[in-house]
């Protein structure tokens, strides 16, 4: 009865926890979920979704991923280091953002190492490499110079990740080889009155009489590469006939600026990664051949969310190789800096900030690769826990660096020392490719819609109980002990070292939490939970700490069952991680129903509201002068 | 058309700090980032621009050491060498491995594989010997070029400069000859990513120094190996007089 993944019965099939697929594409849907999707709600080998149904999913967490084979280690343990030389001896940061351009014998060598092509396979004109062999390389490039990061991310990540994920063989053949020997690529899709709103492009691209080509017109905003990108992954709006009606509907296609119409601005000004080329593009009557259609006409927005679904591990990897190297640098001056007679690092005050920098690194790095591992997997929801990855690593990089630039005190405020231009730089990680924001309300409301289609399950079933006892019983049984406080959690200490058995048993018991919070929320607000950003935000946060507590574990109890070097420094970290972040969890959850927080909540929306009319702050100063 | 041997050894990084192991009989190395020798990293870069000038046919590399020593290999592949011979040479037998067994080993390669040029870096920087290029020519009983700044080919000959105490001095030899790399030979590219999956597919050799006929049996032990000594404080002294003094007392004049 307890055997909650193998409830169903009553004709229903069980699906496979994780269907084999193209690692690289997250695209249809397998035949099997599909028909799991017609029978009833659908199953998930996923973390994160399930966390919100209250159930502990292991599968894609525990044991820490291993997706290499041995010809792909070895592969990757000559790659690193030619890339690591590259950067440390002919890439010069500070120029670059100096003169806010990559120097040119610095491109060039990049185009010639095989920088910009990484994921393309060989007979392409790439390097063929995996997600997990892409993150430890990116992490070099994060490490070093953001910037060149973004010109390289935006060419492969997104920028014709596209053609590789939903190219036909004519694309792929065409555009490949082209885009690995020297020209740019750019991922079109954000206007000036469109940004996290995707969906309200105005872009169009309507047919042409002779029916062979679409006619674009419109104009985009911010897009890397776009003043030197000659094959762009344009999304447009396109004219669909649905129930003898005309929609709108995104499609997404290749255009090349040769196509002739193609125009950009001129670069703009940013705060930091200003070596990367960020412009304005405007697209005038450009005719785009119906051959470039890319993943289907009225498909563009299911192709742009799998395309930055499918980019983001590669931030935080790049994000995790950034915090180490500001680590290092504030580790090191921590280390010889003298001051009242002591070395700042016998200061417990450094030492806390030290030591948080060193979990906050340690759990991004921890989910970059779990992520890059189970997509080399074959796993097919990996949505949530990208989104989560990216939304950790770029959080965590800002904290580690400013806190590093506290470390080096006024070292750090100056130019020379450099970390001020990683703050500057990296700060355009929580906007771009999904805002946090976003980002974390998508983590809750997918969890929510999840937990809310079982749900729904149990509804249909209590309406006809004799064809669905099974679930019924199993759900019943599992609220029984829950309400009597004998919430027993997911049996974890299995999965974990001896070390982390407590902490491993006290997620499992906040999985169940996370649970019957989410039912309360669903509860209280049905569908109007879309509404009620504090309490989303509250569930994303808690959802974030559950899922990187989680991570931690898992990555620690790797390294102490395989006796890997530094494993008992890993064992502290995630200790000491899952000590605060699993600490945080219920009080987020009780923010999410007690009728203090919710009053509060009313007044912040209140207070929100009163100062976007008021046009900025409420009141005067004291003085009233 | 010439067949270039390239000498290369796999010597620790030499950004790293070295550490002598507590028992004194080395340094430490388990675990520490190693790479190609500097100067044999410039000897294969001449060797690859002479094939793309045409000058030279093929270029092999060969490394002789433990099984690491095919990374260092590899790296020689994927800067353009076309094969690569790795003399398998490991445990203590590697310890006691001296230029004198290297270059019996090389001598004999060059012999089997026909190979008109042979070129080495000018030492190795873990043990600083330079004697590598010489004993190979003296076994081959070839001209040797060492410290080469400059190599020129012309006809069946070769223009030499070399840096030597005094400056630079140009010499002629006949071909076949061995050479060693100075550092202001050329500047070694950056291996691309693209190159060194390449060199994945190129033919690695395994062989070892029995199957080349070279006895490796140990020509030296090794007493200990320390630090150096930790540097005295210097002392100010008032006049030139106390200097001679001191000086005389030290011994030193």
């Amino acid at each position: 009865m307890k055997g909650a993944k193998l409830v169903l019965c009553g004709g229903r099939c069980l699906v496979p926890k994780t269907t084999a697929v193209v690692p690289l594409c997250s695209g249809a849907r397998s035949a099997a979920s599909e028909a799991q999707a017609r029978n009833g709600p659908r199953q998930s080998a996923s973390f994160t979704l399930n966390l919100f149904r209250g159930r502990f999913e292991p599968t894609q967490v525990f044991p820490f991923p291993e997706p290499l084979s041995d010809d792909q280690r070895q592969m990757l343990q000559e790659l690193v280091p030619p890339v690591e030389k590259f950067f440390q001896e002919v890439n010069d940061p500070a120029k670059n953002d100096e003169n806010s351009k990559i120097e040119e014998g610095t491109v060039a060598g990049l185009w010639d190492l095989g920088a910009f092509g990484l994921q393309v396979p060989g007979e392409l004109g790439g390097l063929g490499l995996s997600n997990t062999q892409y993150a430890r390389l990116v992490e070099v490039v994060g490490a070093h110079d953001l910037g060149v990061g973004i010109t390289l991310g935006a060419h492969q990540s997104i920028g014709f990740k596209g053609i590789l994920l939903f190219g036909n063989p004519q694309q792929k053949e065409h555009y490949l080889p082209r885009v690995t020997s020297g020209e740019y690529a750019a991922f079109c899709l954000t206007e000036p009155s469109s940004g996290s709103d995707a969906g309200s492009i105005k872009t169009r691209a309507v047919l042409a009489p002779d029916g062979k080509h679409f006619i674009l017109n419109g104009s985009k905003i911010w897009i890397s590469n776009g003043g030197i990108a000659e094959i762009m992954t344009v999304f447009a709006q396109t004219p669909i006939e649905k129930d003898g009606k005309t929609v709108d509907k995104v499609t997404a296609f290749i255009v090349e600026r040769s196509f002739g119409g193609v125009s950009s601005g001129p670069p703009e000004n940013k705060m930091g990664i200003k070596c990367s080329n960020t412009t304005e593009v405007y697209y005038e009557d450009v005719r785009v051949p119906v051959e470039n259609v890319l993943g289907g006409v009225g498909n563009g927005f299911k192709v742009a969310m799998n395309i930055l679904n499918n980019g983001r591990f590669g931030m935080a990897a790049a994000l995790a190789g950034t915090q180490r190297a500001a680590i290092a640098q504030a580790a090191q001056h921590a280390a010889t800096r003298v001051q009242f007679g002591k070395h700042l690092a016998e200061f417990g005050a450094v030492q806390e900030k030290l030591a948080r920098m060193a979990m906050l690194q340690y759990a991004t790095e921890a989910l970059a690769y779990m992520v890059s591992g189970n997509m080399d997997s074959g796993a097919q929801d990996y949505h949530l826990e990208a989104a989560i990855s990216k939304v950790f690593a770029s959080d965590s990089a800002w904290t580690v660096v400013d806190e590093a630039i506290q470390i080096l005190g006024g070292m750090g405020y100056m130019k020379a020392t450099g970390l001020e231009r990683v703050l500057r730089d990296l700060r355009i990680f929580r906007i771009f490719e999904g805002t946090n924001d976003i980002l974390r309300l998508f983590v809750a409301l997918t969890g929510i819609q999840f937990a809310g289609s079982h749900l729904q399950e149990l509804q249909r079933a209590f309406k006809n109980p004799t064809a669905h006892l099974g679930l019924i019983f199993s759900e019943a049984g599992r609220r029984a002990t829950a309400a009597v406080g004998l919430a027993r959690g997911a049996d974890l200490s299995s999965l974990v070292a001896p070390e982390l058995r407590g902490a491993a048993a006290e997620l499992g018991k906040l999985v169940g939490e996370h649970g019957r919070a989410v039912e309360a929320v669903l509860l209280r607000h049905g569908r109007g939970v879309v509404e009620q950003q504090c309490v989303l935000n509250r569930l994303a946060g808690a959802a974030v700490d559950a899922y990187t507590s989680a991570a931690v574990l898992s990555r620690a109890s790797r390294a102490a069952r395989r006796s890997l070097p530094g494993a008992a420094h890993e064992l502290r970290l995630a200790a000491a991680w899952a000590e605060e972040a699993l600490g945080r969890i219920p009080a987020q959850l009780a923010a999410t129903r007690d009728a203090r927080s919710q009053a509060h909540f009313q007044r912040l929306g209140a207070l929100g509201r009163d100062v976007a009319d008021q046009g900025g702050q409420l009141c005067p100063n004291p003085l009233y002068l | 058309m010439s067949r270039v041997l390239v000498g290369v050894k796999r010597v620790i990084d030499y950004a790293v700090k070295i550490r002598v192991k507590p028992d004194k009989s080395g340094v430490v190395t388990d675990g520490v980032k190693h790479s190609m020798n500097p100067f044999d990293e410039i000897a294969v870069e001449e060797a690859v621009r002479m094939k793309e000038k045409k000058l030279a046919s093929e270029v092999i590399a060969v490394s002789c050491g433990p099984s690491q020593a095919q990374e260092t290999l590899r790296t020689a592949l994927a800067m353009g060498a076309d094969r690569a011979i790795h003399v398998e040479v490991a445990g203590a037998e590697y310890d006691t491995l001296q230029p004198i067994h290297v270059a019996k080993i090389l001598a004999k390669l060059s012999q089997d594989e026909k190979a008109d040029l042979v070129i080495v870096g000018k030492q190795a920087i873990d043990d600083d010997s330079n004697q590598t290029a010489q004993m190979t020519a003296a076994l081959l009983d070839w001209p040797q070029g060492t410290f080469a700044s400059k190599i020129e080919k012309t006809d069946g000959a070769l223009t030499i400069t070399r840096e030597i105490d005094g400056g630079l001095e140009v010499i002629k030899t006949k071909i076949p000859a061995v050479l060693s790399a100075d550092l202001r030979l050329n500047e070694p590219r950056y291996a691309t990513l693209p190159n060194i999956m390449k060199a994945k597919k190129k033919p690695l050799k395994k062989v070892s120094a029995k199957d080349l006929g070279v006895d490796l049996a140990p020509r030296i032990k090794v007493v200990s190996v320390e630090d150096p000594p930790v540097r005295q404080a210097g002392s100010i002294i008032p006049d030139v007089d106390t200097l001679v003094a001191k000086l005389k007392e030290g011994g030193h004049v």
